[in-house]
Parts: structure tokens; sequence; C-alpha cells
């Protein structure tokens, strides 16, 4: 093998592949029964971080970024003036094994430009995911990327190998879908969605009677949607996710800050700043939505459909909720302790555990990691609590923000001084 | 007060737990022989390590606190904090007299909470070393990883290790502890080095003639993984830590 010419495909096919945000490795769940090479643990593992400070836990690579699409917002549309490179199935196989030998990644995450059209490409991602499992007796994790309009049979092979398929929506609206990306249409992403999700169910079925009946994708399918290319509010954007998440049987929704890659009067300016706190408090949204109980219609006003950037969305609701506050630590259901500004799952379960052997205070809170800063407007201890007395949303709003120091408070500023 | 010295090891110190419940000492003390400073105004008594009395306070446990409970005792023990005695002891303590209850889901207990900390702490550092961890193949085909954990995470991630590489000749050496483990192809086991220089200063002629083009590999994916417009550097550094660095082959330049 030529190594200089594999490093220039390998720099090239990976900056191409970076957009895509998901690096997940979770809920594989294979075991490595037989003296093979791997296994994937349910948890996920994230081996490195970038400097950018997301998660490395997968090769993210294309196969090749040549593509007969014209995606405006993509650097490897058609029309764009950059080098093009295409992988071997081969090559993609050696690089997966080899890092993984050496536990730089947990597996494969495998894409690719769409070449003649969608069965030649879509042919040659699942053989690289079924030479990795049936020559190499690989266990690790495979995601794989569906290429919209892949013919039924494919993607029944896709799902015998790979632990995860996923299709990006790419523009959250059909509307801006037509805009940004002519070639494409909406209809051709949600067919193999729909297959895959049937597919799943029909496997859960199946494996009731049959216990040998051949796994299909068990770390379900995930998509992912661009925010800020067009100009969808958050409302929208956490309505189509509700909609996936419940229609589609979504693993996860991600979530990307557009980043300008080009020069054209139907996307944001090329100075434009990636909308990183925008993007931050979408996932808070949809962490709402996974973990904490709440309805997609709970998380933004109607009437200001875009979510607060200056404080978190459990925060905004709780403030435009303030009279279902002060919450009883003592006593509350866990639902509603989850609903308390500035306390997560794991310090919610740990309250609930710890209150049946004393009475909860302030000090207990801070030393479980709650906090406290934000919380403390918001509970009824059985002791007095002094910080009770604001109960105007809007002055109470201003006390937390003085106080509480956000991690996005110069970003924040500087987005700002740009709009004003 | 009554100090019990026990020989570091897990058993030892289940031992001199027996020892106190079974003693009735009111005031007892835990200490490792190796920390010990003689004091005038002490009973000093030497435990001697029984597996049985050891398995008797383990078993008692679990019935009681199941086997998230007997998990934060290991994890606490793992942590070599110097007050682990002390915490392991008082939370014992705590269990016996409320034999009715799971006791260590009481957060708010001190001593209970302390463990409940060692444990995040201990498990967060076993889930790095799974995570950061970096083999590199020597020339007998043999990958060798080296690691200095802030805590005794080794013998937690073995059994990962083991379930993940099952084709492939391995070492996972604990330089700052000076133990390791050697997987054959057959069986895992234990061993040490009198002299680990060679373990720490590798010459490239013992690599695999493909290791360091592998490597570069790594080095130039992590590059161009990376989204410049988007640097974070606090937050690139809040998930890896600069003591971890060292670890990485891609943070090797």
């Amino acid at each position: 093998m030529n190594h200089e010419r594999i490093q220039e495909k390998l720099e090239i096919l990976a900056d191409a592949a970076k957009y895509d945000v998901s690096c997940a490795s979770s809920a594989g769940n294979r075991t490595n029964k037989n003296k093979g090479l791997g296994n994937s643990s349910s948890s996920g593992i994230c081996h490195s971080y970038t400097e950018d400070g997301r998660c490395v836990s997968l090769l993210k690579i294309l196969l090749t970024n040549h593509c007969i699409y014209d995606c405006i917002y993509c650097v490897s549309r058609k029309s764009n003036d950059i080098k093009r490179a295409a992988f071997t199935v081969e090559e993609v196989v050696d690089l997966t094994i080899s890092f993984y030998r050496r536990n730089y990644i947990e597996g494969l995450f495998l894409s690719s430009g769409i070449f003649k059209n969608a069965d030649v490409t879509m042919e040659r991602l699942v053989r690289v995911a079924k030479t990795l499992r049936l020559q190499h007796n690989f266990h690790g994790y495979i995601h794989l990327k569906t290429i919209p309009g892949a013919s039924d049979e494919l993607m029944k092979e896709a799902g015998l190998y790979a632990d995860r398929l996923s299709i990006n929506l790419e523009i959250p609206t059909e509307s801006g879908l037509k805009l940004l990306a002519p070639d494409k249409n909406r209809q051709d992403m949600l067919l193999p969605m729909t297959f895959v999700k049937n597919s799943i169910h029909q496997y859960k079925e199946e494996k009731k009677i049959f216990k040998s009946t051949p796994r299909f994708a068990p770390a379900g399918q995930s998509t992912q949607v661009i925010v800020g290319a067009t100009n969808e509010n958050d409302l929208q954007i956490i309505k189509v996710a509700d909609h996936f998440y419940k229609n589609y049987n979504m693993k996860r929704m991600y979530y990307s800050g557009y980043v300008p890659v080009t020069q054209d009067n139907r996307l944001p300016a090329i100075t434009s700043q990636v909308p990183v706190v925008r993007e931050n408090r979408l996932y808070q949204a949809d962490w709402l939505m996974r973990f904490y109980g709440f309805d997609a219609n709970e998380i933004v006003d109607v009437a200001k459909p875009f979510l607060d950037l200056e404080i978190d969305p459990k925060l905004a609701w709780a403030l435009r909720n303030i009279a279902l506050f002060p919450v009883k630590i003592q006593t509350a259901p866990y639902e509603f302790i989850l609903r308390i500004p500035g306390i997560g799952v794991t310090s919610a379960k740990k309250i609930v555990m710890a209150r049946k052997f004393q009475k909860i205070t302030m000090e207990h809170l801070l030393k479980l990691g709650v906090a406290v800063n934000r919380a403390k407007y918001f509970i009824d201890f059985d002791t007095f609590n002094p910080y009770l007395k604001n109960t105007d949303s809007e002055h109470l709003r201003k006390i937390i923000l003085q106080e509480s120091q956000s991690k996005f408070r110069a970003t924040f500023q500087k987005q700002l001084n740009l709009f004003g | 007060m009554t100090t019990l010295l026990y020989d570091e090891s897990f058993e030892g110190l289940l031992t001199a737990v027996f020892l106190i419940f079974e003693q009735r000492f009111e005031h007892a003390e835990i200490i490792k022989n190796a920390s010990y400073n003689n004091t005038f105004f002490s009973d000093v008594i030497q435990v001697s390590t029984d597996q049985e009395k050891a398995d008797r306070v383990l078993k008692r446990l679990h019935s009681q606190t199941g086997h998230e409970g007997v998990r934060m005792l290991i994890y606490s023990f793992l942590s070599e904090d110097i007050y682990l005695e002390k915490n392991i002891l008082e939370s014992i303590r705590y269990a016996i007299v409320n034999t009715d209850k799971n006791v260590f889901t009481d957060f708010a207990h001190p001593s209970v909470l302390q463990l409940a900390k060692y444990t995040k702490s201990v498990g967060r550092e076993k889930h790095r070393m799974e995570a950061f961890i970096r083999f590199e193949q020597y020339k007998n085909d043999v990958y060798v990883a080296k690691i200095s954990p802030d805590f005794n995470v080794l013998p937690l991630i073995l059994k990962h290790f083991s379930a993940r590489y099952q084709d492939q000749q391995w070492i996972i050496y604990d330089i700052k502890r000076n133990y390791g483990y050697y997987y054959d192809l057959q069986k895992t086991e234990e061993f040490f080095l009198e002299d680990n220089t060679s373990l720490l200063q590798v010459n490239t002629n013992d690599l695999h003639e493909k290791e360091m083009l592998y490597q570069k590999l790594w080095q130039r994916y992590f590059v161009k993984t990376n989204i410049t417009e988007r640097k974070n550097t606090q937050l690139h550094v809040r998930h890896v830590p600069k003591r971890y660095w060292k670890y990485l082959t891609e943070k090797k330049t």
C-alpha cells in the first residue's frame, strides 16, 4: 500500500466528513464470543476530543467526495472546486482494523458522496461493513450513512452488518431543502427511514418467536439537521425533532450549527459566525424532551418561537411557569424534582433516594453537585428559605443572570454586537 | 483508641473491619502497614488477613446494600485515598446499626457521600483509561500500552480489554505501581518487571515496521476531523485534561 497516497486520501475524506456531528458509538452491544476482534459496549466511548471539543469515537470518513449532487450548503457539491479522492473497500477496512487494534476508535462511521447513483454508492458502503464483519470477524461499532433513494434490498443488507443507519434531513423544513438542495427531495429520505423503522420493529417481533433471527441495526437510526442555513425558527426545529422521535423511533437527533462554506445569496454570509449558542440551546431542549419528560409544546413560547439564548430552556420554562414553584424537595414526585432548574437527572435520583433517610437541606444539595445558584429560588425546604422572596419572573431572571457566569457570555456578547 | 494494621489488601481491610465488630472496639482506626507511625497512646493490633472473615463482611453488606454497595467498597478501596479506611469503616458502622435499610443510598451521610465520591472518581478514571490508553504494536506482534492512572484501576479495566482484544497479544502495564497484565492469546496473567527501563525507553527499532505509519495517519486524521471555525480550547481541555495527553498518540507531535 502506498502510504503517502493513503494519507492524502485520509486527509481529504476526513475533512469532508467532519460536518457530520454524530459520533455516537452507544447502544451497539455486540459481544465478542468467538475470539474475534472487538466488542461494543452499550454506553459508548469517546477516545479523544478534537480541539473544537467534539467527541472522537469513530473513524469518520467519506468513501469518496465525488458527488453528482449540487447541494449549496455542502463542501462536496459538484460545482465546488476542491480536491477529490476515493478509498477502495480494502483501504477503509485496513484503516478501521489498524486504528481499532491500537484503541484509537470504537469503530467506523462511513458516509459518501453519491457517485453514479444511489444504489451503486450504497452497495459499496455495505460491502465495507460486510467485509469487516464476515472476513475480519470484527465486532466493533459500524455506523453507515444511508444514501437517499437506495433500494430496500441494500437497506436490508446494510441493517444486517451495521449497528446504526442514518440519513440526514439536512434542512429542517421541506421548503428550505428545495431552496438549497434542488436535486434532493424529502420523500427520498423518508422512505429509507420508514424502511429502517419497520425492519427494526419486524426484527423485534420475529425475535420473540425465533431466537436466531439476525439482528437489524441494533443501535437504531439517527438524523441530523443543519441549524441556521435557512430561516426556520426553533419551534419549527423542535417540532420536527419531536415528530421524528415519535414517528420514526429516532435514537438521536443531531443539530449542526451551519459553518459557512460558500458565498451564495441563498445562504448566510461567508463571514457569519457558527451559531454555537443556539445549537447548544437546541441540544438542551432535545434533552428536556428525551430525559426530563417535557413535551415539545412546553419548551418554546409560541408567541416567541426562538429559544432564549441567555438562559437555558429549563430555567426559561420555570420562569414562564413560576406559579408552579416552589417545589417541596422532601415530598414532591421525582418528575417535579426533575423540573427544578439546576437539578439534573443524576442529582434528582440521588435526592429521591437520600430524602428517605433525612431532611434534605441546601447544604446537601451543594454537596450532591446541584447548581444551587439557580435551584435555590425554586425549592421549598422544610426550613426557611430566604431566596423565595423574589417571585416576579422578570426580576428573578435578572438576579440569576447577574449571579451566574455563563460559559457563553463572551461568545454571546460577540454575536449580539454583530446584530446590533 | 485501638489501631489495626493491615497488609494493604482489600481482604486485609475487610478482616480488620470484621475484628472491630467482633471485638466490639468503640474507638478504632485502620491503617496500612506502610503508613504506620508509632504512637504511644494506642493499642496496636497486627491484622492477619483472613479470606473467610473478609467474605463474611462482604456477604453481609451484599445482602443489605446489594451489588452496588459492594461495588462502592471496591472502587473506594482502589481510590488509595488516605481517608478511605475511615470512610469505609464509618459507612459499614452506619449499615450495621440500620440493618433494615440500604444506607449506602443515603448520600446525605458524610461517609457514604465520600464513598459515592470515591466511586465516581475511580469510575471516571476507569472509563478514561478505557478510552485514552493507546497500544503500540511491537515487532513480535504484541500490542503494548503503558499507563499511570491516578487511581489503581488496572484490575477494573481488564475485563473490558479482555473482551475486546481476543485475537491479538497485548500487555497493559501500570508504570506507577509497577505491575501489568499479559494476554498471550490463551490466558491473561499478572506480572511485574524488576527493571522496567526497556519499557519506559522505547526504541523505534523494537516497534513493528508499520507502527509509526499508522500513528502518523491517526495524527493527520485527528487534525483533519477538527472544525477550526468552532475551536473551543476550554471545552477540549475539560474533556481531555492535560495530564492525559501523555497517552494520546494524536497529541504527540
